[in-house]
């Protein structure tokens, strides 16, 4: 898509400094320095844990009942949590990206919010929103259905910190993706859900994707809003960071060798799903 | 120009890898103020001393540091309030404290074990358990024997911080056992989820309840006297202000300070 774009054979080569040619990066040399420190600024302190680690105790320590509990746990949350984003945030993102209307900016900037809101703050929202006491809560508990201290609470923990980055990916991709295919397809007689199906979520494959794992990447490392709103139980609502900030408090080992296991985890999601942002599309 | 940036960039990266190095080794950061530059200063009290005290003393100790501050003009306290282990921790791994107020003997003897104390420590004070309920209580509990009956969603602190330690020394010396719907990693935590009414009652301190005012109703139990939390005070060996930060402990130690510490509801060590 991205090459049909300058024209005519006549231009000159500098006239598209951001193809990607060949000699040229774009990259000033100086640039260099303060995205090492950047980079080290990240990776110095995940080194300095590493170097921290008691190898001896590692394998016992992470294969504890505890710590099984809480990865088990933690992962099948994160799972849970990015299909409930996906079921909500896609429709929001189409919705964001597509349709303008009124007070859509502000929608916008609401959904954003648990980007910045510090968890704790997600945390006590929730409690009063699904807690025995809350505005939807109370209602639930009349039908029998009790949130407070399940996994479920755990999930909507997640899923309410995760679905703002589920909801960025997405409309970004949308709007560069266009609507040029769209139309066509529309006016070839494909109805709006047809288009939805066979050309608008193909074409936005790639920015769903990574929507999807920086979701449940951030499900996995959710800490603040569930120790607010879930509490802590081995097995139920203790989740891998949460197993974390409690064993800080007796055994630093474990802590450490916990936080390994976590980044290991992180780092294989994001790692091996994640693709360059930005790329589109190629056929 | 382009220069100039790389030298201010090469300065502020050496910096940071400085800082980062400093940081590795474990040693304090350069901490003296410019005022207090020259060594010489004179016999009367003067300057910063920082505290690092226990979440649970986070009102005594604010109060009794404005009494410092009025009985000593020119003193400043800086108060630190977090959890006991995070505390030690941060000290061992050399935060520039002065003090440090822990809720247990535990924690102060991982410093003073590893040699990072100047003297002994002393005990302040004491703590126990008390039930904490919704206002309302809604499940009735009147007792500590009420806690295990079905139904009643009780949350503890989890057995690895001193407040579930506690509790569990308690299960421990009556025979009984609780099914917690959550064991939290902080007594605050837990007195959040009676507060709000999502726990039925809450195992918590004495002042801990005294502190949430009426939003939690207390209930003493005579088996807390099973499990008493005793808090150590102590200097710390790094400090760069001693008899300053042995002037705060002489306070806290003092009948001001028993005083101040007795209305919050701990009682003599």
């Amino acid at each position: 898509m991205t090459t049909s774009r300058n024209g005519t054979a006549n231009d000159t080569p500098d006239a598209s400094p951001d193809s990607g040619g060949h000699g040229y990066s774009g990259v000033p040399r100086w640039l260099y320095l303060p995205a090492a420190v950047g980079a080290l600024f990240v990776m110095l302190p995940l080194a300095a844990m590493l170097a921290k680690v008691n190898w001896s105790q590692f394998i016992p320590l992470v294969t504890s009942a505890a710590s099984l509990d809480a990865l088990g746990l933690s992962l099948r949350t994160s799972a849970a949590s990015t299909v409930v984003c996906l079921v909500f945030g896609v429709p929001l993102a189409m919705v964001l990206a597509r349709r303008p209307f009124r007070g859509q900016r502000l929608l916008r900037a609401f959904v954003l919010l648990p980007l910045v809101l510090p968890p704790v703050v997600g945390g006590i929202a929730l409690l009063y929103t699904f807690g025995r006491q809350g505005l939807l809560g109370k209602t639930l508990e009349l039908a029998g259905i009790q949130i407070a201290f399940s996994t479920t609470a755990v999930v909507l923990a997640q899923a309410f910190v995760a679905l703002p980055f589920l909801v960025v990916s997405l409309e970004g991709a949308l709007r560069t993706a266009g609507k040029r295919y769209e139309a066509v397809a529309a006016t070839l007689g494909a109805g709006p859900t047809t288009v939805l199906r066979r050309v608008t979520l193909p074409l936005v494959m790639p920015g769903l994707a990574s929507g999807a794992v920086l979701s449940f990447a951030r499900s996995l490392g959710e800490f603040g809003a569930t120790l607010t709103f879930a509490g802590s139980l081995q097995g139920v609502t203790r989740t891998l960071p949460l197993e974390i900030y409690l064993e800080r408090e007796a055994d630093a080992d474990a802590a450490v060798a916990l936080s390994l296991l976590l980044v290991a985890v992180a780092v294989a999601v994001v790692g091996l799903s994640y693709r360059k942002p930005g790329r589109q599309v190629a056929a | 120009m382009r220069n100039a940036f790389r030298k201010a960039a090469a300065l502020l990266a050496a910096g940071a890898l400085a800082a980062g190095i400093a940081g590795c080794a474990g040693k304090p950061g350069p901490a003296n103020s410019p005022a207090d530059g020259n060594a010489s200063v004179a016999r009367a009290l003067s300057g910063t001393v920082t505290v690092y005290a226990a979440a649970s003393l986070k009102e005594t100790f604010t109060e009794l540091a404005s009494a410092f501050e009025a009985a000593h003009p020119g003193t400043k306290v800086m108060l630190n309030f977090a959890g006991s282990s995070d505390l030690a921790t941060q000290i061992s791994q050399g935060a520039p404290a002065d003090v440090f107020a822990s809720a247990d003997t535990r924690n102060m003897a991982r410093l003073s074990d590893a040699s990072l104390l100047d003297g002994g420590p002393r005990n302040f004070a004491t703590n126990v358990l008390e039930i904490a309920v919704p206002r309302a209580n809604p499940a009735s509990v009147s007792s500590f024997a009420d806690l295990p009956k079905p139904g009643v969603k009780v949350v503890v602190c989890a057995p690895q911080v001193p407040c579930g330690a506690a509790a569990e020394k308690v299960e421990k010396a009556t025979g009984t056992t609780l099914k917690p719907v959550s064991e939290e990693s902080s007594v605050t935590d837990v007195l959040g989820k009676v507060s709000s009414g999502e726990a039925d009652a809450g195992l918590v301190y004495v002042t801990d309840v005294k502190t949430a005012g009426d939003k939690v109703k207390g209930i003493p139990f005579t088996e807390a006297a099973q499990a008493v939390n005793t808090y150590p005070i102590g200097t710390v060996g790094s400090s760069k202000n001693k008899d300053l930060a042995r002037a705060f402990i002489e306070l806290v130690t003092g009948s001001e300070g028993r005083k101040v510490l007795a209305d919050a509801g701990f009682g003599a060590p």
